[in-house]
Order: C-alpha cells, then sequence, then structure tokens
C-alpha cells in the first residue's frame, strides 16, 4: 500500500521478545526504530520457520543488500500492522535521518501524522499539444502586405546650397495676397474598407425620478380647555401689590384714552368723507336729466294735452297719465265744459311696454287731476273738468300691473269704439266693453269703468281742480272737528275748484241713510253695474255728497277767491302696500269685502277729538293770489277770518302750490313768470321770489331727494333745474325736453340709484328721465344748509321789513 | 384691595364701557366683568397680540416700551394697557 518499500508486519511478542524490540519496552512511539541485522532474521527464519514473523517478507530480507534492517514500529497502524519493514537502504537511511532531524528540531511540530514524502524532482514529460498553437498563430502580429522600400536620393551638391530668391509686385496679384493653401491631396487619404468594431450589449440606462407627496402630520382639530385660575388664586393676584401698583400706573392712561373717545367722534371716517367733497366738486355731468323713456298714445292722446301725471306708489314703473282736451288759452280761462265726443280716459302705462298702455281708466269727463289712495293704491280719486269727482277701483288689475311684461310688437290693438256721451248709450258702451272686456285679448288694456262719481248739484260748478287725500290719522266730522281714524284708511278727499269752494268729501262705508226724494228718482235711472266693475263704491255711485263745503270769500271786500290749488298743513302720507295677495283670482276679490264696506261709520263719541292737528291751508287762486286761511275757523265763526293773509306775488294763475319734502313749512308757488318760496309763519311776504321770467312758468316741483332743489317747467318745453345751494338767482341746469308746454312734473325715487322724473307736455307725451346722480344725491349735510340757508332769508326778510316801517316813519 | 375694586369701577362706569378685563402675565383673566368664555377668548386673543406688539417696539428700540394699544374697529374699540405683569383691556362700544 503506497510505497512499495515499506511492508508491513505483525510482530507477536515472542518474535518481539527475541528481537528485543518489545512493545513499550524496547520500542516506543519516539523511538520507534530498529536496527535488526539480517542474519539474525534469516537464523529466524530457519528456526521457525513458517510461524517467524518473517515469512512474508522472506525474499525481501534475502535480497536485502545491507546487513541491517530497519523495522519501524508503527503505532498508529500507518501501513496496516504495528510494525513494518523497510526494504532499501536508502529508504533506510532517509528514515533514519528524519527522525533525527526531526527529533533535533522543536517538538511543537510534532502533531498528527507526520506524512513525511520523499522529494521527487520533477521528471521532463513530452509536449502534449491541446490545441493552443493556433491560438497562438492568430494572434502573432505578422505583416500582411509586403513592406514598401523607398529610397529617396538627391545630387550631393544641391544640399546646403544657397538659395536664391525672385522679386515679385505684389500688386500685380489679385488681392496683393499669395498663398500656398492646403488641400487634400487624394493620394494620400485611406480609404478604410474594412472596420473593426467591438460591440457590447448594454441594457439601456435611463433615468427617472418621482416625488412623492409628503404628507406631514398637521393639526384638523384641537380639543382644549382654557387654563383658569381658581377663586383663591384668583383672589391671591387681585390682592397683591403689583396688582395694585400697576393698576394705579395704568388708570390714569386708560381715563385719558377714554376721554379722547368722548370728545371726539372715534368713528369718523376721514378718508370716506373726503372722497364725498370731491366728488360734489368734480365732474359735472353732461346731461342731468337723461332720458329714460317717453310714452304716448297715438289713439287716445289725439288732440289731447296731459293734466296730470302720478307714479304708482307701490308697483315699480307703473305711471299713470290723465288727458284732457286741448284747448286754447281763451277757452281754458271760460272753462267751457263741453260735451266731448272722444271718450277721456285715464293711462296706465309701465316701463316694460312703452307701446300700450297696461290699463285704462274711463272717465265720465276729462279729468283734470287725480290721486291714489295713499292707504289703498287700488283706489283712484279724479276731479273731473265738470266738478264733479270719481272713484275708481282697480284692486282686479293690480296683478296684472304687478305682472306687467313687455308685450312683443307687431300686436295691434283694435279701436274701441267711442260713442256718444249720452246716459243710454254709456250703459249700452259699457255693456259692451264689459262683455269685450271678457273676451279681451291679453294684448288690450282693460278699461276700468269707474265706481263712483259724485252727485252733480252737490260738486263743484267749474272743474275740479286740486284734489288731495287726506292723510289717514284724522277725519273731519261734519261739524269741522278733527278727529282720530282709526281704520287708519285714508277716507276723505278735499278739492278745490275756482268755484270759490273747497269741499271735504267722506268715503263712509255703509250706505247713506234715506237719499232725498230727488235723488231718488235719479237712483232709478241708474242701471245696473256692469258685471265687471267692483262694487266697492257702489252706495256711493252719483248720490255722494261732499262732507263739508268752504266758501272762500272775503266778507269786507265780497271778493272771492277761485282757488285753483290748495295745500294742507299735514299731508304726509305713507303708502301702504296692498295686503291682498297675488294668488287671489278676479272673483274672489270681488266677493271678498273691501275694507271701505267692512268699515263702520265711526261713532263720533268714542273717538279722541285732535286738538293740534293743524287745519291752516294755503289757496292758490286763479288771479294769481295766495290766501293762507284755517278752515277750523271759518266753520265756526261765519264769516269772520282774522287770520286769513292775502299774497299777490304771482300775475297768473297759480298752477303749483306745493310743500317741501323736507321742511313742513316751506312752501313753492309757481304761477306765470315768476315763483315764491314761502315759510309757513313768516307772514310778510315770501322768503325768496324769482325775477320775472321771458316765458311764462308752468308747473313746479320740489326734488324728492334733495332739499334745495326744485324744478320749473316751462312753456317752451325747457325744464329748469334750482339750486338753492349753488345759485338763487337763477337755474343751475336748464334742459329741453319737448317742443310744446310743459304741463306736469312728478318726480319718483324708484329706488336709492334710480331716480326719475315725469315730465308731460301739452303733446300728449310722457317723457320719463332719469335724473342723475348729482342731483338726486343729497350732498352731505344739504339739509342743514338749505335750513340755513332759510333762515338767513327769512332773517334778511324781517330786516327789510324794519327798514321800510323805519323808512316809513321818518317820512 | 378696595382699591383695586375702587379702580376698576371707575373705569367701568365709564361712559359706553361695555366690560373690563384684567390679565396676568401668562393670558389667563383674573377678574373680568364678562361672562367667562368671552373673557377667555378676549384674554387669550389679545394677550399675543400685545406681545408681539411689545416685542415689535423694543425691537425697534431697546429702551422703549409699550405702554397702551388701541384697536379701533367698526363696531368697539378695544384698549389695551400693558404693563408688566398684567394687562388691562376695556372695550367700548360708540352708536355712529
Amino acid at each position: 500500500i503506497g510505497h512499495p518499500e515499506i511492508f508491513p508486519l505483525v510482530f507477536t511478542t515472542k518474535t518481539q521478545e527475541i528481537f528485543k524490540c518489545r512493545v513499550d519496552e524496547d520500542v516506543t512511539e519516539e523511538n520507534c526504530f530498529k536496527l535488526i541485522k539480517k542474519e539474525d532474521i534469516i537464523q529466524d527464519l530457519k528456526t521457525r520457520a513458517a510461524i517467524s514473523d518473517f515469512h512474508p517478507v522472506k525474499n525481501v530480507v534475502l535480497e536485502y543488500p545491507g546487513e541491517e534492517l530497519l523495522v519501524v514500529f508503527d503505532a498508529k497502524f500507518q501501513y496496516g500492522q504495528n510494525f513494518y519493514l523497510v526494504s532499501s537502504e536508502k529508504a533506510k537511511e532517509d528514515l533514519l535521518k528524519i527522525p533525527e532531524t526531526a527529533e533535533e528540531k522543536e517538538e511543537e511540530n510534532r502533531e498528527g501524522t507526520l506524512e513525511v514524502h520523499p522529494y521527487k524532482p520533477p521528471v521532463h514529460k513530452p509536449w502534449v499539444s491541446l490545441g493552443s498553437e493556433k491560438e497562438v498563430e492568430e494572434a502573432a502580429v505578422k505583416d500582411t502586405v509586403a513592406k514598401i522600400k523607398y529610397m529617396i536620393s538627391r545630387v550631393r551638391r544641391k544640399f546646403g546650397a544657397p538659395i536664391t530668391f525672385t522679386d515679385k509686385n505684389a500688386s500685380h496679384v489679385k488681392d496683393s495676397y499669395v498663398e500656398c493653401t492646403s488641400y487634400q491631396d487624394k493620394n494620400f487619404s485611406i480609404k478604410m474598407l474594412e472596420k473593426d468594431v467591438g460591440v457590447q450589449m448594454v441594457p439601456k440606462l435611463r433615468e427617472a425620478s418621482t416625488q412623492t407627496k409628503w404628507t406631514y402630520p398637521k393639526n384638523t382639530a384641537t380639543q382644549y380647555f382654557p387654563r383658569l385660575l381658581s377663586n383663591e388664586e384668583k383672589e391671591e393676584s387681585l390682592s397683591s401689590e403689583k396688582l395694585k401698583d400697576f393698576l394705579t400706573s395704568v388708570r390714569l392712561r386708560m381715563e385719558m384714552a377714554l376721554q379722547q373717545n368722548e370728545i371726539m367722534d372715534a368713528f369718523f371716517d376721514d378718508w370716506k368723507a373726503l372722497a364725498e367733497d370731491e366728488s360734489s366738486s368734480g365732474g359735472k355731468p353732461d346731461v342731468y336729466l337723461q332720458a329714460y323713456q317717453s310714452f304716448t298714445d297715438l289713439h287716445y292722446l289725439k288732440d289731447r294735452t296731459i293734466s296730470c301725471v302720478c307714479w304708482h306708489p307701490t308697483i315699480y314703473g307703473i305711471i299713470a297719465v290723465s288727458a284732457r282736451k286741448r284747448l286754447s288759452y281763451e277757452e281754458q280761462v271760460n272753462f267751457s265744459d263741453k260735451s266731448l265726443l272722444q271718450q277721456s280716459v285715464i293711462l296706465f302705462w309701465s316701463f316694460l311696454d312703452p307701446i300700450h298702455p297696461q290699463l285704462n281708466l274711463e272717465c265720465p269727463e276729462d279729468i283734470y287731476c287725480f290721486q291714489f289712495s295713499p292707504s289703498d293704491p287700488n283706489i283712484i280719486a279724479g276731479g273731473c273738468i265738470n266738478g264733479q269727482v270719481v272713484l275708481w277701483d282697480i284692486s282686479q288689475h293690480e296683478e296684472k300691473l304687478q305682472n306687467a311684461e313687455p308685450v312683443a310688437d307687431g300686436i295691434k290693438m283694435t279701436a274701441v269704439n267711442m260713442v256718444n256721451a249720452s246716459v243710454l248709450n254709456i250703459l249700452q258702451y259699457n255693456y259692451i266693453s264689459g262683455m269685450k272686456t271678457s273676451k279681451q285679448s291679453s294684448t288690450e288694456p282693460p278699461l276700468v269703468r269707474y265706481c263712483a262719481v259724485s252727485s252733480i248739484q252737490n260738486s263743484h260748478k267749474k272743474p275740479v281742480t286740486d284734489i288731495h287725500w287726506l292723510p289717514d290719522y284724522f277725519e273731519d266730522n261734519r261739524m269741522g272737528a278733527t278727529s282720530e281714524n282709526r281704520a287708519e284708511i285714508c277716507a276723505q278727499l278735499v278739492t278745490c275748484s275756482p268755484d270759490c269752494s273747497v269741499l271735504f268729501w267722506d268715503i263712509p262705508a255703509t250706505k247713506l241713510p234715506e237719499p232725498p226724494s230727488s235723488e231718488k228718482v235719479e237712483e232709478e235711472e241708474i242701471f245696473d253695474m256692469p258685471r265687471d266693475v267692483p262694487d266697492t263704491f257702489k252706495h256711493l255711485d252719483v248720490c255722494w255728497k261732499p262732507l263739508i263745503k268752504i266758501n272762500l270769500c272775503e266778507s269786507d271786500t265780497n271778493t272771492e277767491y277761485g282757488p285753483v290749488r290748495i295745500i294742507l298743513r299735514e299731508l304726509h302720507y305713507h303708502y301702504k302696500t296692498s295686503e291682498k295677495v297675488r294668488s287671489l283670482n278676479t272673483l274672489e276679490v270681488l266677493a271678498k269685502a273691501s275694507p271701505h264696506t267692512e268699515m263702520s261709520t265711526p261713532s263720533s263719541k268714542n273717538l279722541k277729538v285732535l286738538e293740534n292737528i293743524s287745519t291752516d291751508f294755503f289757496v292758490g287762486t286763479e288771479d294769481g293770489e295766495i290766501v293762507y286761511s284755517d278752515w277750523k275757523m271759518e266753520i265756526d265763526s261765519g264769516s269772520a277770518k282774522p287770520h286769513t293773509q292775502k299774497y299777490t306775488i304771482h300775475t297768473e294763475t297759480i298752477n303749483t302750490l306745493q310743500r317741501s319734502p323736507f321742511f313742513k313749512d316751506i312752501i313753492l308757488s309757481v304761477g306765470g313768470r315768476n315763483f315764491a318760496i314761502w315759510k309757513e309763519g313768516v307772514r310778510n311776504g315770501p322768503i325768496l321770489q324769482s325775477s320775472c321770467s321771458a316765458g311764462r312758468n308752468t308747473v313746479g316741483r320740489w326734488s324728492l331727494t334733495r332739499p334745495g332743489v326744485f324744478f320749473i317747467g316751462r312753456d317752451d318745453g325747457n325744464i329748469d333745474i334750482w339750486d338753492l345751494l349753488k345759485k338763487s338767482h337763477e337755474p343751475s341746469h336748464f334742459q329741453n325736453i319737448s317742443k310744446s308746454t310743459i304741463t306736469f312734473i312728478s318726480p319718483w325715487t324708484a329706488s336709492s340709484k334710480q331716480h326719475f322724473l315725469a315730465i308731460s307736455d301739452d303733446l300728449g307725451v310722457l317723457h320719463v328721465l332719469e335724473i342723475c346722480q348729482t342731483l338726486s344725491h343729497p350732498l352731505r349735510n344739504e339739509h342743514a344748509n338749505v335750513l340755513d340757508y332759510f333762515e338767513r332769508e327769512v332773517k334778511y326778510l324781517k330786516y327789510c321789513e324794519q327798514e321800510f316801517q323805519e323808512y316809513q316813519q321818518f317820512q | 384691595q378696595a382699591e383695586v375694586e375702587e379702580t376698576l369701577r371707575r373705569i367701568q362706569g365709564h361712559r359706553g364701557v361695555i366690560g373690563t378685563i384684567v390679565i396676568n402675565a401668562e393670558g389667563i383673566p383674573i377678574r373680568t366683568t364678562f361672562d367667562n368664555s368671552t373673557a377667555v377668548q378676549y384674554a387669550g386673543l389679545l394677550h399675543e397680540l400685545t406681545m408681539k406688539a411689545r416685542s415689535a417696539v423694543r425691537a425697534l428700540d431697546p429702551e422703549n416700551d409699550l405702554t397702551f394699544l388701541r384697536i379701533r374697529s367698526k363696531k368697539h374699540e378695544i384698549m389695551v394697557a400693558a404693563g408688566n405683569i398684567s394687562i388691562k383691556i376695556t372695550i367700548e362700544l360708540y352708536v355712529l
């Protein structure tokens, strides 16, 4: 096994004794070599023959050249047995040497098996080719092409020879420039026929990036409760000295600050106030009154002039116009009441439909003036040209007015037949029109017949020139005493007429008791009302009598005044919106009892007599006089009128007498060629009187929003706008509205931004203009300034009076 | 303590004053004429504002210090008197 020279042997104990290699006595692990003579072995072989341990190696022993054989104790049974024989000298010597040297060495290397292989130097082996020669041959660099050899020679004498230069004229050469440019010589360019390129497969590299939303924790809600000090802690800190000192030191500052606030208005915004001043001085608008719309009707208003214009108090954009026959001046003066061939109407216009009137109110005669009732805008009272007073109730049509929609053009209005104003025909006509109204298409304006008209005998003899509703908080009774009106409905009218009388009318709820016999005949002639007409005032119809009649005549001189305009002291209305809900249909409206019928006649005993209602009134007459009187006194004391005052300022008929909406005692009167402003209580004369103007002033009105502004209409179609704070001797602005005489002006405030001025003229056209911002928006402190102005004028008047008196005294 | 009461009552008695609050250095109301929740709300908001105002004044000039702070709004005026340890707030109403 392994080495050919090693022969493993088993030595029995006998053999061991013989040869003196007893285990653990002669031979140990360290000392494992035993040299045994060859002769001894041979002897042993002979003596013991087969049983000798050397028997298997007999040949080896016999052939052994040397004298002694080495026997090694194999403690580890390396070769299989506990002894082995080394059969060659060389190996024996080697083995013997190694342990010697090993013994000389230190014992640290002695571990495990001591494998000692005899060193064999490498022996040359024949070359075995595995095919690498080819690769080597391929990798070797060899010349593919035979190298070309060039030999260049030159004659010896030319080397280092001197150089000869020649001259050339530079100007002969183009650009005075000679060069030897480089060029690509094709001979020397090598065309690459083959290219060795290495290719490497590389994964495609792509850069990409993302950004993620970083949700960071954020508090959505926090629930907490505040830190509070307990009562004891509060007490303790309150009583601390520091707090006392603090408070005493701080108190003074605090009180100063509070006092400052008390003295000065802390919330006064200087910036805004500055802006207001700016806007008043700069930027004059080009047109003060901008034309908004104009209304005219060719049919009803042909040859007619508009006598009165009234805005509907509650519904936006509805304006009513009354027309009367256009008479020349002489005819007007004579006030001849003619039978009119044309049906006179009051037209209702809406902003949304400038061509077709919304509603027509039928009038028995031409209406000179009319008014909406302040408490119920569906009741309209008008004064006729023959002295009668007419009432209408348009509650049925209120819904239609409120829902007035713009009507498409191209719808023609069928002509309604005009018939003679005889009684029979009126009925027939009304009946027909009544029938028609039920079948009426929605495009024609409904014709509303009047509900009640006063009795002719008891009305005025001359046209009713002015009509006013009395305010709803007092009413007069027959005795002339004013008393409280609990029902809060305007139920009384006052009218005046140039027949020198002022009449107070009452609209009682129930029927009048026992009409006199003369009127009974008339009653029988009354036909039933046409179906469509509400029977609100049925009881009044035709038999309506005035409550009080005042004759204006002066006892001393026996002159009579023919009042054309009247104003009472307490004429401030607040218009109430109608209580009737829109959803009621017309039948229900008829069936429902109107507040007028429900109201029972108040018994005068229970009502409180109002003492402090002023019963003074101003009257403008047709001769141009202004009379200031008191109606209460007249009833009581008959003809004595100690407090009547008469002023003759105007030369012609007074056509306007109006109180200022801002000051209760300032009155504007317009008549003829001038106008005047009066203050009630100042009896010397007007506080302001205009100079005579070129044309006649036909109408005047205060502005509703600015205390010092009023409008005067002229007979040449101009409107003069007077601003008392700017100029008081001439109008601040005038504007031409139409070609003919202005007959009526009515201002109206539809909203805070929209202020309208309705101007009617002689041709029957109603112009609605929008008042610009400067004219409608009051200036800061305008009210106070105008009041100041009036007071100054009053003082001046007094001063003048005094001067005059003094002057007279001197005389 | 009576003086404290008296001072506070005097301030409160001025015309137009709705209420007063006294706040300690931490912003906790010590003494108030309002109800608790209102006082706490005012205290919390105005304490911070006062601190901010004070720091602004001192940042501009370190030797300076905030004495009084007035906040005028459309409806009210809030007056804050700043001290070292406590703040007093008065709220006034003006009817325009």
